[in-house]
């Protein structure tokens, strides 16, 4: 070690991974349904997907991507809930891989709900 | 990127019941679900909740396992790593709460703990360097390599009010201010990890979760006194400990944190880990450095003190484990910051190891200040089994104990010295009313009269018939008379002894004898263990007309004390038994198997 901006380099890349083990009670959170349903019409990519995207902007420590079980919609699955502390819980259904990016970069990063993706475009 | 890491302790405890295996199949059903991409598995240092290991941490969600099989692993892994749906039975009980789960850290046990020392224990894995610079690992060490003068580190630690942890709490700063006003050509930076007091292992955690916090306030203590070798002194008996040690020490090196030229500033500084062979006197400052020596580990008169002539007659220092935990915290938080917590005279945190007669048997870590009720009945879950609190000992076998009517005392150095005991290391072994406080003073004193080096003689000869004193009042052949001669051939020890073991090998029995003489003149005028554990004191019998004749105290007896009598209680169907005592040895099985509780022990 010759400087303090080579320790500062380890540290950055080494810090992604430890915020993981932080509560962070004004993260929001994204909750992605993994039951059998869940599983079965393709959340796990899009949970992937999730956590791909959240780590490529640095968001790690803002944003918490968790599963959870099965909501009850079924036939709208894969369903993904984003919540805002402090905003109303929107469910996003029939999700992709491909629609995680523009999630992430609308609703969670400039607060704009997408809501051609929600349940009430579908209903 | 991982989505999910799972934290599984690898600390003593935890390891001693099965964690390392459980990691393994962890792992392997991980790879099983095809999970291994999005899920880490680390393994950590202790998180103080020992009695509900082996534990086990999922975050993000924090969910808080405890007491965990191997068997249960499939389960989790489907459930909640796959799945998404924690496995609410296996969880800490106390985090789930109706149907909600509660974060961890407002538990009894967590809430009111500050965590200075152990922050980085059960968060961060020990073996990876990476993980401990994460948590601004070496940014201290850098800091002061790079922006502070030796002097303005002195300053720093005196300012911070930091004490020594191993016990004595001489204040640290001053210890380095001597150390680096005397000149010489080599100085030596010693880690006192020779924890020997019977119940404590606070350094064995800090130095399994998070050596490298030792090794970089080793390198700043170097720099502060103008060192540039370094050793620690820890005990054989500590594999784990030793192990992630060397492994820290290695990863240091490779990173140039250790070695020469740290940081481009030319400063250069190396550690070197010696292994104590398990004598408890090499936790004494003069003994440990002899041994580090390579002699015989005894110790030396002082003055001269370390600091002018120590290790090798060089000027040295020498700080506990937990000592060096807190440096590096305070030079980047500054002195006012850690200064902000404790009391007035004693500042910061201090980890406690709590064991003996205590619902959550483990690691806490509290600010200076707080009164033992809150340690022992709020972190500490109270006393198992509704028995009442009696005391608690503190300072291993060079403490005292602290009797229930000073509960309510905020806990620093200075307090503990007032009412006889001392802050020692930090064991901390709860007692409650079935203990009897002769035995527990003789246990002290059976450990010092083992461990005296021999070298002088109050300390040789003083604790072995202090002892004998001791035995002979549990078998009830003491006289009152014996008790003043104990007490003065206890403050002759004290005075005269060579080195802080002998000077406080009579501290158990001091400090019984002020708050417990009661039962002291029971052992000896009633001939009675009033807590009933002095077996040469006790008689068992069984009241005939309680006893159902059921006949389960005979056919447990190992020695057939027990017999059927002609007596038939009335309203009772079958005769009485009744216990031989020419014939019996007290061991308590009939006790333990009499269903109707017939059987007395007095």
């Amino acid at each position: 070690m010759k400087s303090l901006a080579e320790l500062q380099a380890i540290r950055d890349k080494a810090k992604a991974n430890i915020n993981l083990r932080k509560e962070n009670p004004n993260a929001a959170r994204v909750y992605v349904g993994m039951a059998t349903c869940g599983i079965a019409a393709g959340a796990r990519p899009v949970l992937n997907a999730f956590t791909e995207e959240i780590a490529k902007r640095g968001l790690q420590e803002d944003i918490m991507v968790t599963q959870t079980g099965c909501i009850g919609i079924c036939q709208y699955e894969p369903v993904v809930e984003v919540e805002i502390p402090g905003e109303e819980k929107v469910t996003y259904v029939k999700m992709t891989p491909e629609r995680v990016a523009r999630v992430v970069n609308d609703h969670l990063v400039n607060r704009n709900v997408v809501t051609e993706f929600t349940i009430g475009a579908y209903t | 990127m991982y989505r999910s890491n799972i934290l599984v302790c690898g600390g003593t405890g935890c390891t001693s019941s099965n964690s390392l295996k459980i990691v393994e199949v962890l792992k392997e059903e991980i790879k099983k679900n095809g999970l291994e991409k999005e899920v880490n598995v680390t393994t950590t240092g202790c998180f103080g909740l020992c009695a509900l290991g082996p534990i086990m941490v999922v975050y993000p969600e924090g969910s808080f396992y405890s007491m965990v099989q191997v068997a249960d692993i499939p389960e989790i892994v489907e459930e909640h790593l796959l799945k998404g749906r924690i496995v609410t039975r296996l969880l800490y009980q106390e985090t789930v709460e109706d149907d909600t789960i509660k974060s961890l850290n407002k538990t009894a046990f967590y809430a009111k703990q500050k965590r200075v020392a152990l922050r980085n224990c059960g968060v961060i894995d020990p073996e990876k360097i990476d993980d401990y610079i994460a948590m601004d690992g070496y940014a201290a060490l850098g800091k002061v390599l790079t922006e502070m003068k030796p002097e303005d580190v002195i300053q720093t630690i005196l300012d911070s009010g930091l004490r020594g942890r191993g016990g004595a709490g001489f204040p640290t700063g001053l210890k380095w201010k001597f150390a680096a006003a005397n000149d010489a050509d080599q100085k030596y930076v010693c880690c006192n990890a020779d924890e020997g007091d019977p119940g404590a292992f606070m350094d064995r955690s800090v130095l399994e979760g998070d050596p490298h916090a030792v090794l970089e306030a080793m390198a700043i203590a170097g720099y502060a006194i103008g060192a540039s070798k370094g050793y620690i002194y820890v005990r054989a008996e500590y594999p784990i400990a030793v192990k992630r040690l060397k492994i820290a020490i290695d990863q240091a090196h490779e990173y140039g944190l250790l070695g020469k030229d740290i940081f481009g500033t030319g400063f250069d500084f190396d550690i070197q880990l010696r292994l104590g062979a398990g004598a408890f006197v090499c936790g004494e400052e003069t003994s440990l450095m002899t041994s580090i020596e390579g002699k015989r580990g005894e110790p030396r008169p002082r003055p001269p003190f370390p600091a002018v002539k120590g290790l090798y007659r060089k000027p040295t220092i020498l700080n506990n484990v937990e000592t060096y935990a807190n440096i590096a915290q305070i030079i980047l938080k500054g002195a006012d910051w850690f200064a902000s917590m404790g009391t007035e005279k004693s500042k910061g945190t201090k980890v406690f190891a709590l064991g003996g007669k205590i619902e959550h048997t483990g690691l806490v870590e509290v600010p200076m200040g707080t009164t033992l009720r809150e340690i022992v009945e709020e972190i500490g879950g109270g006393i198992p089994g509704g028995k009442k609190f009696k005391a608690a000992q503190t300072g291993g076998p060079s403490g005292g104990c602290i009797p229930a009517e000073h509960l309510d005392i905020p806990i620093d150095y200075d307090n503990l010295l007032e009412i006889g005991s001392m802050m020692g290391s930090g064991g901390l072994i709860v007692m409650d009313e079935t203990t009897c406080m002769v035995d527990i003073a003789k246990f002290f004193l059976e450990f010092t009269v083992d461990e005296s080096c021999g070298k002088c003689t109050p300390c040789r000869i003083g604790t072995k018939r202090l002892l004998e004193m001791l035995e002979k009042i549990t078998k009830g052949q003491g006289t009152l008379e014996m008790i003043d001669e104990m007490e003065e051939l206890c403050h002759y020890i004290k005075a005269n002894s060579l080195c802080g073991l002998g000077q406080t090998a009579p501290n158990p029995v001091l400090s019984t004898l002020r708050y417990f003489r009661d039962e002291y003149v029971a052992h000896v005028v009633d001939k009675k263990c009033p807590a009933g554990v002095c077996k040469d004191l006790l008689e068992f019998t069984i009241d005939k007309d309680k006893c159902v004749g059921c006949g389960l105290c005979a056919r447990n007896c190992p020695v057939n004390a027990i017999s059927q009598t002609d007596y038939i209680a009335p309203n009772k169907k079958r005769a009485a038994f009744a216990i031989d005592t020419s014939k019996c040895i007290k061991c308590g099985a009939c006790i333990d198997n009499c269903r109707p509780g017939a059987v007395f022990k007095g």
